[in-house]
């Protein structure tokens, strides 16, 4: 089973529940996919056993074959090329913004000439290795490049279906999260009962009810705030699978990088109960 | 000699738009007669890439020069590769930019103004 853990709001605790549910289970595989800032192995302390790096194709032009019929700047929907052609005497130009593509290759495909080969272009590395029996997968995106989605797909890649698997996913609503929590059979939404953490569970439901990914919502920080999220979660029926308190001590282990689980061992049990929980909702 | 000027309207009275790539309107005119024409900016709302493709249509539409208020580097790139001025820092109305401009009262500008994505902010 693959179960993600995602949050509409940033900061909620999408960390501390995917880290704390991990080491609750057996045989389990942990995949970071907040490339972006990949925090888990601050918690989890993995050893890495392998690193590869991860490529996106991106097209080189070869201007003694262009005639600058513009084709590429036309198919490109990520707006990543300008076609200057010859005029008044002056050699046209054709500009590639690297940092745009996509790599989907229809510029490529597209074009007449022959100009244009995909090159590989690095945007980041997927490191592989285990905690104790857990298996551990994290990508971290190079810095400068704004391309989260292929280095996602790419940490996917080494699911473990044999084995349960828990993806921590970045936060917001946007291509990044949509690519960690596709396929999954359950998301976890983690979030906090204040007007900010509401306003974006709201934003973060929308975007799995369109996926067709059942989900279930943990509240963090449970007794701050209003009421307002558990109003929100009984007239949706959602289900609300956890809620952790606000305690300066649980705050305390983790700025030292600690579990909650080993810290307050009862976790263990309520991170198992949660578990048993998304089972259940899973099987109906 | 056509100059396009990036407004906030539709004609030489109206105010000049310090965005380039996700300006209003292009206004592109003839220094001299002070014919012109309006185009709408096809790349206002586009997700990425604003300042290129309105870098291409400067290109396509021939200026000379283009008067904004700020240019972003990937604007930059495309408005140079194609051989057009840029000039930054412009503002009031478009007549008096167009009048400063004939009289050598601007600077060309050799670098980016802003960073990008300054016009979505």
């Amino acid at each position: 089973m693959i179960i993600s853990v995602a949050s509409g709001k940033g900061g909620t605790g999408k960390t501390t529940v995917a880290v704390n549910l991990a080491l609750s289970l057996n045989n389990v595989q942990f995949l970071d996919c907040d490339v972006e800032e990949p925090n888990a192995h601050i918690f989890l302390k993995p050893i890495i056993e392998k690193e590869e790096k991860a490529y996106i194709l991106v097209p080189e032009v070869d201007e003694a074959k262009c005639n600058y019929c513009g084709k590429c700047r036309q198919v490109c929907a990520y707006n990543a090329f300008a076609v200057l052609p010859p005029q008044n005497n002056k050699k046209g130009s054709i500009l590639v913004f690297t940092d745009l593509c996509h790599g989907c290759g229809a510029c490529s495909f597209f074009c007449e000439q022959q100009a244009i080969t995909e090159v590989k272009h690095k945007i980041g590395i997927v490191e592989s290795g285990y905690v104790g029996s857990m298996r551990f997968v994290q990508g971290k995106l190079d810095i400068g490049q704004a391309m989260a989605p292929p280095l996602i797909r790419q940490v996917k890649e080494a699911i473990d279906y044999g084995k349960t698997v828990i993806i921590d996913a970045p936060p917001g609503t946007s291509c990044p999260v949509v690519s960690a929590v596709k396929g999954s059979d359950f998301c976890l939404l983690v979030t906090e009962p204040t007007p900010f953490g509401l306003n974006d569970l709201v934003l973060a439901v929308e975007v799995l009810r369109k996926l067709r990914i059942p989900f279930g919502v943990v509240i963090n920080r449970a007794d701050l705030g209003d009421n307002k999220t558990e109003e929100y979660c009984a007239a949706e029926k959602i289900p609300i699978l956890m809620r952790i308190p606000f305690k300066r001590e649980i705050a305390e282990a983790y700025s030292q990088g600690k579990v909650m689980v080993e810290v307050f061992p009862d976790y263990k049990k309520r991170f198992i109960d949660l578990f048993e929980k998304i089972q259940r909702i899973e099987q109906e | 000699m056509n100059v396009c000027i990036t407004a906030q309207g539709k004609d030489l009275d109206c105010m000049v738009d310090p965005r380039f790539g996700r300006c209003q309107y292009f206004i592109i005119a003839d220094t001299d007669s002070l014919e012109f024409e309006v185009v709408v900016n096809p790349n206002m709302d586009t997700t990425g890439g604003a300042g290129i493709q309105s870098g291409q249509l400067m290109a396509e539409k021939q200026v000379k020069a283009v008067l904004t208020g700020n240019v972003g580097p990937n604007a930059f790139q495309t408005l140079k590769a194609a051989g057009i001025e840029i000039i930054t820092g412009v503002s009031g109305n478009i007549k008096e930019a167009i009048e400063k401009y004939k009289n050598n009262g601007f600077k060309i500008t050799d670098s980016p103004s802003v960073d990008s994505h300054f016009g979505t902010k």
